[in-house]
């Protein structure tokens, strides 16, 4: 089978603007049930041309480098599998960098204001007491157990980068920053509460901007519950 | 040119270098982390099983004591730590976990609240704190928000290409932003090293693409020694052909170790610690097993069997490991067995410094005033010959806080300090003609020839024979390295090609030394074992190799004494 792979490129040091590149190459069954969106991505940069850029580096879903827009939904290359994007009748492959983020190169995006979202959610234990024994705090499996999935996310953006809302308001912190959040606010040692729900609760930034789409859940390499973690949020903010 | 000032700079953003932003925000206030990937993509992330503490948290580990503990890993470093480093290890771990969980990792815990442990190959009780099997993120993430607390400065995306000294004193570093293309110089009172390991140079890694060792080359070309190299750790179940991660956790938790007709083989080798040995001797029963043919189909790997333990322990206590192997080998570890297969995993050996971290070796006059170095890219000496399991996460937080600490009581600040400009230039031009050069070599070829050098050369078993060989085809390398290499991308923005090459050159640098420290070390100790020289010789190589390359060129050899 020849599988057809459209690589979106832009070079901001040249006049041009982005384009889709094509590049293809045979796999046979046994390559295709192997071979990964970033191996293949990796295969051409070393085979067909050098230039092609992107991020990555642990190749398992743990780093969060290599989120990327594949076939219209944000995934991590390194995770997603060729034969579950091509059949008989499919053998393209369209690969672009993450939306709603600047382009710095082919599929490289700019993360600092998903880093800021989460900076600003405070993603930090917030804590006085307990925090000078020589003793650790006690916490229970089933109070570890509200934010275990939470405490997965790996910073990836492939969430926020899904989200409409963002899409259309800069301001809104997004669905990475409210998993972040609530981390951190429902993990039974923290005790910044009312900090945080101050701007969790706020009108154009906060979680009320979330109209479950579930684009966001749908994005997640992680399968976080986005979603439900959002709504928690909410009936936090009114107080349940 | 662009010039940025820092009391103190940190370069590397895992575990070790996090840890030591922390405690040097205590002491100074005018602090940078500089890494070549963002922050949270540092390998860090991937360490699974967890990290050591003598607790005594579970009951069945209530002896439990940092004394035990230090044997133990006395023990499985084949008697090549050093005890006064090792005696720091872990006699300050359990206070070094505590402040983890203060910080807010999310460690698992006990049905009474209180830090759960589970076992670990060498440890000789449950000692292994863990956060699940994803110790390290919720490690590294946890130690990230306390940097953004702090406000810490972060330079993402920068690689480091030399540091900048006058005698035996650090000014600063020079550093090349992948962004913008720029060289950019960094002036600072201390540098510390936490660049991680050099895993890429193998084939088959758990090691992701961003442990080049460049600390290391950074070492080396400052005419610094590295320590211990011949010193590489194999990880007895990585996922075959994938270079990934099964954590040792999951025999820790009772998997088996099986061979081609299904027997648990580890009896013919280890017969009292069976699958949770040392993974020296793990790996190296493996080994065996795959060349006398008993690898599964008699093909190179073997299977990690966990389908004897309950489906809920599975998806409690080794979510990830069910997850990777169910999207990456579409096996359900509930039901089938995991094909895996040693690959390189840790580099014992490192910078060396002493028990404060600082860049030195007394006995063999290296004492540098103001450069560190924590985690995987220096040598304490804590692991000896072959690190123990859990220990590095506890390396890495406990050094790493030294570092720190040590390096912000020593940095003076950078003002007044002259940079001779002609480095800038020196690296420009270096970086120019990379770029410029008309070779027919792609750096990948490249690398993975060497890549397959250093597997087939310098692997679990060696020889003298097979080292030299491995040495003359390094040189060849280098050669092409510098006459051949062609560059493909010419642009100066996010050049990840340029990147590669750069890494390149210093792979080729230490791996170098890899092989020469392997060479000269006619004994089998730990990781390290050479198939014509098959036992452990203490009466002549009780002692730590330090190998430096001179203002000629020349690998020079050197050995001290460990301290017992």
């Amino acid at each position: 089978m020849e599988i057809v792979f459209e690589v979106n490129r832009y070079n901001p040091e040249t006049e041009e603007g982005n384009f889709y590149q094509e590049f293809s190459f045979p796999v046979d069954h046994g390559e295709l049930e192997e071979l990964t969106v970033l191996e293949s991505l990796i295969k051409l940069k070393e085979e067909k041309d050098g230039s092609l850029t992107f991020r990555h580096s642990c190749g398992h879903g743990s780093c969060g480098s290599c989120a990327m827009l594949i076939n219209g939904e944000n995934r991590l290359a390194c995770k997603t599998h060729l034969i579950d994007l091509v059949s008989e009748n499919e053998t393209r492959i369209k690969v672009s960098p993450l939306p709603g983020f600047p382009v710095i190169k082919d599929l490289v995006v700019e993360l600092e204001s998903f880093f800021d979202q989460d900076e600003e959610v405070k993603p930090y234990l917030i804590a006085e007491n307990g925090s000078e024994t020589e003793e650790e705090r006690l916490q229970t499996p089933e109070e570890l157990g509200q934010i275990q999935e939470a405490t997965e996310c790996i910073m990836c953006g492939a969430c926020t980068s899904a989200c409409p809302t963002y899409w259309d308001n800069k301001k809104y912190l997004g669905p990475g920053a409210f998993v972040k959040a609530f981390r951190w606010e429902r993990d039974s040692r923290d005790e910044g509460g009312e900090e945080r729900m101050d701007f969790l609760d706020d009108s154009r930034g906060g979680v009320w901007g979330c109209n479950k789409v579930f684009n966001c859940e749908e994005a997640c390499p992680k399968d976080i519950d986005t979603v439900g973690i959002i709504d928690l949020l909410k009936r936090e903010a009114l107080g349940f | 040119m662009r010039t940025i000032d820092h009391r103190l700079l940190i370069v590397g953003g895992g575990a070790a270098g996090l840890r030591a932003a922390i405690e040097a925000d205590k002491h100074v206030d005018n602090l940078g982390v500089i890494s070549k990937v963002r922050t949270l993509r540092s390998h860090s992330v991937s360490a699974q099983g967890g990290i050591a503490a003598s607790l005594g948290n579970t009951g069945d580990n209530e002896s439990d004591s940092w004394k035990k503990h230090l044997e133990d890993t006395i023990k499985g470093g084949a008697d090549l730590v050093d005890r006064d480093a090792g005696e720091v290890l872990t006699q300050n771990a359990v206070e070094n976990v505590i402040e983890l969980e203060h910080m807010g990792v999310p460690f698992s815990r006990t049905s009474m609240g209180t830090l759960d442990q589970r076992p670990f190959g060498g440890h000789s009780l449950p000692r292994a704190l863990y956060a699940a099997d994803r110790t390290g993120h919720a490690i590294v993430y946890s130690l990230y928000g306390e940097n953004v607390k702090r406000g810490t400065t972060f330079y993402d995306e920068f690689f480091v290409l030399d540091l900048l000294t006058e005698g035996r004193s650090v000014l600063g570093l020079v550093a090349y932003d992948i962004k913008t293309g720029e060289i950019v110089i960094f002036r600072a009172g201390a540098v510390i090293l936490a660049t991680g390991g050099p895993s890429q140079v193998y084939d088959l890694t758990s090691s992701g693409t961003a442990s080049t060792g460049d600390g290391l080359a950074i070492a080396l070309r400052n005419g610094i020694p590295i320590e211990d190299m011949e010193f590489i750790q194999f990880h007895p179940t990585g996922l075959k052909d994938k270079g990934i991660l099964i954590t040792e956790a999951a025999r820790g938790e009772g998997g088996y170790l099986k061979n081609d007709r299904g027997e648990r083989f580890m009896k013919r080798y280890e017969p009292e610690n069976m699958e949770l040995a040392p993974r020296d001797k793990v790996v190296r029963g493996m080994q065996r097993e795959i060349n006398e043919g008993r690898g599964i189909n008699g093909e190179n790997y073997l299977h990690l069997d966990l389908t004897h333990l309950s489906r809920e322990k599975i998806k409690r206590k080794l979510p990830t490991i069910r997850e990777l192997a169910l999207d990456f080998a579409n096996i359900d570890p509930v039901e089938q067995s995991i094909p895996v297969q040693p690959m390189a995993h840790y580099c014992m050996g490192g910078v060396p410094t002493d028990i404060e971290a600082r860049v030195q070796s007394k006995e063999i006059g290296v004492a540098w005033e103001n450069l560190y170095a924590a985690g995987e890219v220096a040598c304490v000496s804590v692991h000896g010959a072959n690190r123990l399991g859990t220990n590095s996460l506890l390396e890495a937080v406990t050094f790493g806080k030294r570092a720190g600490r040590f390096a912000a009581q020593q940095a003076s600040s950078s003002d007044g300090v002259e940079v001779d400009e002609a480095v800038v230039s020196k690296y420009g031009s270096r970086i120019e003609s990379l770029l410029e050069n008309e070779g027919s070599v792609k750096v990948s070829e490249l690398r993975d020839r060497l890549k397959r050098i250093m597997t087939e050369k310098c692997g679990v078993f060696r020889s003298g024979e097979d080292l030299k060989e491995a040495l003359n085809q390094i040189y060849q390398l280098q050669e092409d390295y510098d006459g051949k290499l062609v560059v493909e991308d010419s642009s100066q923005k996010f050049n990840t090609e340029l990147k590669m090459a750069l890494e390149l050159g210093n792979m080729l640098d230490y791996s170098e030394v890899i092989v020469e420290a392997a060479l000269a070390r006619e004994e089998s100790r730990g990781a390290h074992f050479r198939t014509d020289y098959p036992e452990r010789n203490d009466s002549d190589w009780l002692q730590h190799s330090l190998l430096h390359r001179d203002s000629t060129g020349e690998i020079r050899h050197q050995y001290r004494e460990v301290d017992t």
